[in-house]
């Protein structure tokens, strides 16, 4: 330790020297991320690469030490990530304008050929998208609009993902999955068109529900009016004649006022009789 | 990297100083640094800031001016001067070996003793190798870069909202090609917190995309009506089902707690038809309303007077003349009696008619002159 404080600057130095060393030594590779050693910028070995349906703990991830300043290191992300595409236009075989937005979610299982072809995720994701996009188009471009909307949708993405799975695979990509987020009608007169024709289709039908209510109140007044009119039958049928005299009783007293009827017109009438007439018959004394 | 280029810049400063710690780089351990660097500065009297990394705006301290200060501790450090702020039984050796231990005690307590809340698991990693999962309590790790934890909080139920501002349309086609506006909410948390923090990017951004996507899957798999009224429930449960199937696929270690729709309208800009439509039908109901009432009623009337003609008719044949008379003179005497009533004797004449009808009602126009006219006839 006197040695030490005598000569602090050397022991500092040697101190600094072994730190550099050490820390470029030992490096820490994460669970989330590959690592690929280049020697003079030769790929030599890959840790942590990713294996199918390996278990955390027991990937390469952990401390690893490579030559100094000789090894250089190139990290690849070992998470699942992602190309989103946006607002992509394309054009189905029944001639309708889309605007799709898609993503495809990838991994990258050989980083080793990921870093010599495209040198970091970044350049893998900007290399995808390009690729993505043709891929879409061209497998979209071969579906009716209709299927984009249909159960059979599924087997276009798979078809997309196939397409640019093999796209991909020159980079030691594999994609996870590939899924439309949007497919919708363009701004403008394709999606005015359709919104018209929802409307009238809404109106339509507000016109065939009034039209259908008035029918089925119509039938059901008429046929209150045939069942009361079998109800009257029924009744008067019984006896024809007397119904006859029953009812001109009762329209009598109904046109004349008799009932109690003030109503307006009804009543107050002037009646000129005649002695002859059958009321009065008793009048004569006969 | 971070460690390296702490290391580095460390060394910059070891050329003056000796060092404090070999764990220069982490967060923790630089602040404390720097409070020991104040001591160091009350201590050797040396002008310079310790911080590594807060330069003076002009740059590097000048040589000189360094060297001075460090031939000062120097001095005091092997027992010569003893200088005004240092205490003369503590050597400076002791010293600087007691801040040391600080540090190291400090730096130890801080990145190996963990307290789990209980709505959060810890994920440990051992030179960045997952070493395994810290349930809620306390626990003891190696210190730091031997073992690190992130913590996770697995309870917490995030919610994500489609579409972000509630004023805006989130429009998506249906199975028959109509438009409907959609808002949703997906609440999600987390299943498998080792897989929420080593297998996706951007957990957030991967449900949302997956959200969007496999709402407008299952929404174009119904038809509008569906997706206006009873179907909603069937969506729903349909994209909570799905959504979780493919962040398995992914091994996101996320789980779906639900998915709300808590909007499903026609769009804006037809909504006002799609009223037209709900009144149509209400108009259709009343009136269907209106004619069923009118049926009682004519049902009734017609029931009514059929029995008031059975009851008569049932007297009327047990005794059908006194009955038809009697009916007659009723029928007479209720009518003439409320009418003016003229008799007219003899044959031949020709009666003047006072008509006192016609004249009340002369002011009415209209109707007296037919009066008369049958009047004079």
């Amino acid at each position: 330790m006197n040695g030490v404080l005598r000569r602090p600057m050397t022991f500092g130095i040697l101190l600094l020297a072994a730190l550099i060393l050490l820390a470029s030594t030992f490096t820490i590779v994460p669970e989330t991320r590959q690592a690929v050693i280049l020697r003079f910028e030769v790929p030599v070995r890959t840790v942590n690469a990713w294996r199918q349906g390996e278990e955390f703990g027991r990937t390469g991830a952990g401390l690893i030490a490579r030559i100094p300043f000789i090894d250089r290191i190139v990290w690849v992300d070992k998470r699942v990530l992602d190309v989103d595409l946006d607002n992509q236009p394309v054009l189905s075989t029944d001639q309708l304008r889309l605007q799709v937005d898609a993503y495809a979610r990838f991994r990258v299982i050989d980083p080793l050929r990921m870093v010599v072809t495209a040198r970091s995720v970044d350049g893998v994701t900007s290399a995808l998208q390009p690729l993505f996009s043709s891929a879409l188009r061209a497998e979209l471009g071969k579906v009716d609009f209709a299927v984009l909307l249909s159960p059979e949708r599924g087997q276009v993405m798979d078809n997309i993902q196939k397409r640019l799975q093999n796209y991909a695979s020159q980079y030691g990509v594999q994609i996870v999955d590939v899924r439309i987020k949007h497919a919708d009608l363009p701004d403008g007169t394709p999606l005015e068109s359709a919104l018209e024709r929802m409307r009238t289709a809404r109106q339509q039908q507000a016109l065939t529900i009034r039209a259908q209510g008035q029918r089925n109140a119509q039938i059901v007044r008429a046929d209150a009016e045939a069942q009361a009119a079998k109800i009257y039958a029924d009744a008067f049928g019984k006896d024809a004649q007397f119904y006859d005299f029953y009812r001109a009783m009762q329209s009598y007293r109904y046109t004349f006022g008799a009932d109690g009827g003030s109503d307006q017109g009804r009543g107050g009438t002037s009646i000129i009789l005649s002695p002859q007439n059958g009321y009065l018959r008793e009048f004569q004394g006969r | 990297m971070n460690i390296l280029s702490g290391w580095r810049a460390r060394g910059h400063i070891l050329r003056n100083e000796p060092p404090k710690s070999p764990w220069g780089g982490k967060p923790t351990g630089g602040g404390d640094d720097s409070g020991k660097g104040g001591d160091d500065s009350g201590k050797g009297g040396g002008g310079g800031p310790r911080n590594p990394w807060s330069f003076p705006p002009e740059g590097r301290r000048s040589r000189p001016g360094s060297v001075s200060s460090l031939d000062e501790f120097l001095k005091r450090a092997r027992g010569g001067g003893g200088g005004p702020g240092l205490p003369g039984g503590v050597s400076g050796r002791s010293l600087w070996l007691i801040g040391v231990g600080l540090i190291v005690a400090l730096w130890v307590l801080f990145t190996s003793i963990w307290q789990i809340a209980p709505q959060e698991r810890g994920v440990v990693t051992f030179f960045g190798r997952y070493a395994g999962v810290l349930e809620p309590g306390i626990h003891l790790t190696l210190p730091s870069p031997f073992n690190n934890v992130e913590k996770i909080d697995v309870q917490n139920i995030r919610e994500e909202t489609f579409p972000t501002s509630s004023s805006e349309e989130n429009l998506m086609l249906t199975g028959d090609q109509n438009i409907i506006n959609l808002a949703y909410q997906v609440r999600w948390n987390i299943g498998n917190p080792q897989d929420y923090v080593f297998q996706i990017r951007d957990p957030k951004e991967t449900v949302r995309a997956t959200a969007e996507s496999v709402m407008r899957a299952v929404v174009a798999d119904v038809d509008l009506d569906q997706a206006l009224g009873r179907g909603r429930t069937v969506i729903e449960a349909r994209v909570q089902q799905l959504m979780q199937e493919t962040l398995d696929e992914y091994n996101s270690g996320v789980r779906i707690q639900g998915v709300a729709i808590s909007k499903a309208d026609p769009p804006n800009a037809v909504n006002d038809d799609f009223k037209a439509v709900s009144a149509a039908q209400q108009e259709a109901q009343s009136n269907l309303n209106n004619a069923r009432a009118y049926a009682q009623q004519v049902i009734a009337r017609a029931q009514g007077e059929a029995a008031q003609f059975d009851k008569i008719y049932e007297q009327y044949k047990l005794s059908p003349d006194v009955t038809k008379r009697r009916l007659y003179y009723e029928t007479m005497e209720a009518v003439l009696a409320k009418s003016n009533k003229t008799i007219v004797e003899a044959p031949g004449v020709t009666p003047y008619l006072p008509l006192p009808e016609a004249r009340r009602t002369i002011p009415d126009a209209q109707t007296p002159p037919a009066v008369q006219q049958g009047g004079a006839q």
